[in-house]
């Protein structure tokens, strides 16, 4: 085994949040294979019932059940490291409770009544936060599960879990508040006051994922903020996604574009109407040199809060196995894991 | 070809009273409704935004500071025309409290106030934003103050969770769970035993489950909710109906991506199914044109036009091929230093064009699986912006986009 430092030694839960479209689930497959080095094993888990994880991997609907989904990246390019075991999972409430019930009371059937009697429609809609609970429950679970026998004796060395979006964040990992105001006591009470024991506690991170744009930073920033205000909860990184690179240097592309100079050389270069082309590029060129000056503006928005910000490149043939292995590296060169 | 939606004629037809926008999220539904607002009520229409939750910035630039749950009138409006626009943020717990004070007398109104399970309810995000949109839609249209509504929907997991909330409201209700909670007496009518049996294993799994005093809670919330059950449910099933109706108009905004599409398709069909008048999609953030139709350089690059000539005609790996060779040509050089002037400059600017490209035929394909798909669905387009908008200048170059001759 490899010893390498990474910025979140000692997190075995990475929560993985983002506002709706910056590729939440992107980056939280790419960080399960990302941590799946040296033969880790790593748990994905999917909270929304998207279906997005088996989509990325090109796989069938993923069940309420853990299944091996593909191998991490290895340490070392010449295959003496192959990397360890992703595995992958969905959890839905209704899957979670039956879970539930079965675990800690040994009770199938009545799991099985409840559900035909409606009871996780009557979870969810009547109080999200039970729902909540349940879900958040089976990650900590899966985080906590021991395994006698494996190096760390663990089941996982560590789980990823596919979150709610940024708007949802803190009423989805907050269980115990969130409970409180229902049950006082009891069973659930209990439950909740465990799993908000792993998720408050050095042992689980808090990531957000966001693009360089107004709205999706705003959003982390509270995001953040809200994560910051709950005792014990440890925001994470920043994962800036789908971020362009500039084509020129920054000062090259604050200047205004020689227009002549740039007709010449499209001219040389064999195209046809250069004059015109270079207009053309010229706009292109310029609306760039916007994009990347807001961009600057909203990295340095998110530099204030402190977080460690890794950046991932955009990848505008869409997002297949091999560009997931790639943001993975990224992931890994950059500290993230 | 799919026919090219044209916005400004379903504003334009009085007979339209209420547009719905829907889509998943971070697709930019409250701009876009905002902006068909703002287009609207300054071609002269008394219109209404009911929007659910608007990035910060853009909702100063209304006037909206706090959930007051009441439309504002939006200063800064071009009134020449003789429209107005309101705007209002959907406050969810204040719209659910007023339900229920509408349809309970006042002890039980605040019996129901005070209880943990409905304050839970009242003030969770999953599905009552839904409801409670769908509510004050109803409200607003009932009161015929605005000639055109033009709705935000909440920013759901899937833009179908819109359509599902009422119906989702009524299978709660009607369900077998509740029955069992709130009326343990019918237990004794026939099939009486095995509703028995079937009891004492429920509660005594959600005794273990939740806890004897969070099931008490439950149950008096419910006893205390059933009675208006009723009255909400009927006015959930009028709105559901008011959707249907000939005076409304769904637009479903995607980007030209494969998850909002995706969300985009089973939204149009399941409107199909409901009768519910799809008018069409809007395509966001488009990068290059899909149908064929211009896009402009964007409703605000002021500079040259990137949508011009040459554009089209160059393609992505034309493009490179040029750049490589003038890159090769500052190699020989000795450096892009020793180039001759605008080398780097163009090639840069090639290799961007390039990527443009290809992101275009990356759109292009994936908007064309959804338009094979659904060839009768009028589109529009509206170009990426490089900045958020965030003023009402703003909105109106969005809207200007939709114009049918931009």
């Amino acid at each position: 085994m490899t010893a390498r430092d990474t910025d979140w030694d000692g997190v075995r839960l990475h929560v993985v949040t983002g506002k709706g479209g910056t590729g939440k689930t992107t980056v939280a497959a790419a960080l399960s294979l990302a941590l799946a080095h040296a033969s880790r094993k790593v748990l994905l888990i999917e909270a929304e019932g998207r279906q997005g994880i088996a989509r990325l991997f090109d796989r069938p609907p993923l069940p309420y059940a853990e299944r091996k989904i593909a191998i991490g990246l290895g340490e070392a390019h010449d295959g003496r490291d192959p990397g360890g075991d992703v595995y992958a999972m969905a959890i839905d409430p209704e899957g979670a409770l039956l879970d539930y019930l079965h675990m800690f009371y040994g009770m199938r059937t009545a799991g099985v009544a409840l559900t035909r009697l409606g009871m996780v429609d009557f979870a969810t809609t009547i109080a999200p936060g039970l729902a909540d609970v349940l879900v958040t429950g089976k990650a900590t679970e899966a985080t906590r599960r021991k395994q006698p026998g494996s190096a760390s004796g663990f089941a996982y060395d560590t789980v990823v879990l596919d979150a709610p979006p940024t708007g949802r964040i803190g009423r989805f990992l907050n269980v115990s508040a969130e409970v409180s105001g229902l049950a006082k006591v009891g069973p659930i009470r209990a439950h909740a006051d465990t799993v908000a024991n792993v998720i408050k506690s050095p042992q689980t991170a808090v990531h957000f994922v966001c693009t360089l744009e107004e709205m999706p930073v705003q959003e982390t920033l509270d995001g953040i903020a809200e994560m910051r205000a709950i005792p014990g909860m440890q925001v994470g990184g920043i994962v800036v996604n789908m971020a362009r690179p500039p084509v020129l240097s920054r000062p090259e592309l604050k200047a205004p574009p020689d227009l002549t100079a740039m007709a010449a050389a499209l001219g040389a270069a064999g195209l046809y109407d250069p004059g015109s082309l270079a207009a053309v590029l010229a706009g292109e060129l310029g609306e760039h040199a916007r994009h990347i000056e807001l961009a600057d503006r909203e990295r340095a928005e998110l530099g204030a809060t402190g977080q460690p910000i890794y950046e991932l490149p955009l990848i505008a043939e869409g997002i297949d196995l091999a560009a997931l292995h790639r943001l993975a590296a990224e992931l890994r060169d950059q500290g993230a894991a | 070809m799919n026919p090219r939606l044209d916005i400004d004629r379903i504003t334009d037809d009085r007979r339209t009273r209420i547009i719905v926008c829907c889509g998943s999220g971070g697709v930019g539904k409250t701009t876009t409704a905002a902006a068909i607002g703002l287009r609207a009520a300054e071609r002269g229409r008394q219109v209404c935004v009911l929007t659910v939750d608007p990035a910060r910035r853009l909702a100063q630039s209304m006037g909206l500071t706090s959930l007051d749950n009441t439309p504002r009138l939006v200063d800064g409006v071009d009134d020449e025309a003789g429209g107005s626009l309101h705007a209002m943020m959907l406050d969810m717990k204040r719209t659910f409290d007023e339900v229920v004070e509408a349809h309970a007398d006042p002890a039980r109104a605040a019996q129901i106030l005070a209880n943990p399970f409905y304050q839970s309810l009242s003030s969770s995000f999953a599905g009552t934003q839904e409801y409670m949109a769908m509510e004050k839609l109803g409200q607003l249209r009932r009161s015929d103050e605005w000639d055109l509504i033009v709705v935000d929907t909440p920013p759901s997991r899937s833009a179908l969770d819109f359509l599902d909330a009422p119906e989702r409201l009524g299978r709660f209700l009607d369900g077998r769970l509740i029955r069992i909670l709130t009326a343990p007496v019918k237990a004794t009518r026939p099939f009486g035993r095995v509703l028995n049996a079937g009891l004492s294993v429920m509660t005594g799994a959600m005794t273990k489950l939740l806890g004897a005093q969070v099931l008490r809670d439950a149950q008096t919330f419910i006893t205390a909710f059933d009675t208006m059950f009723g009255g909400f449910r009927e006015r959930a099933e009028s709105t559901y109906r008011l959707l249907q109706a000939p005076g409304t108009s769904f637009l479903v905004i995607a980007m030209p991506e494969p998850d909002a599409l995706r969300e985009a398709s089973y939204f149009v069909e399941r409107l199909a199914e409901e009768r519910m008048p799809l008018a069409g999609l809007i395509l966001n953030r488009v990068h290059s044109s899909i149908t064929g139709g211009p896009v402009s350089g964007g409703p605000v690059s002021g500079g040259p036009v990137s949508g011009g000539a040459g554009f089209s005609r160059l393609s992505a790996a034309r493009s490179l091929a040029a750049a490589e060779t003038l890159e090769a040509v500052s190699q020989n050089a000795g450096g892009a230093s020793e180039a001759p002037p605008g080398y780097s400059a163009a090639a840069a600017a090639l290799r961007l064009h390039a990527e443009r490209m290809n992101l275009g035929t990356r759109e292009r394909r994936v908007a064309g699986s959804f338009m094979s798909a659904h060839p009768a669905v009028p589109v529009i387009e509206v170009p990426a912006l490089p900045d958020d908008v965030h003023d009402l200048a703003g909105l109106r170059r969005v809207g200007e986009s939709f114009a049918w001759n931009s």
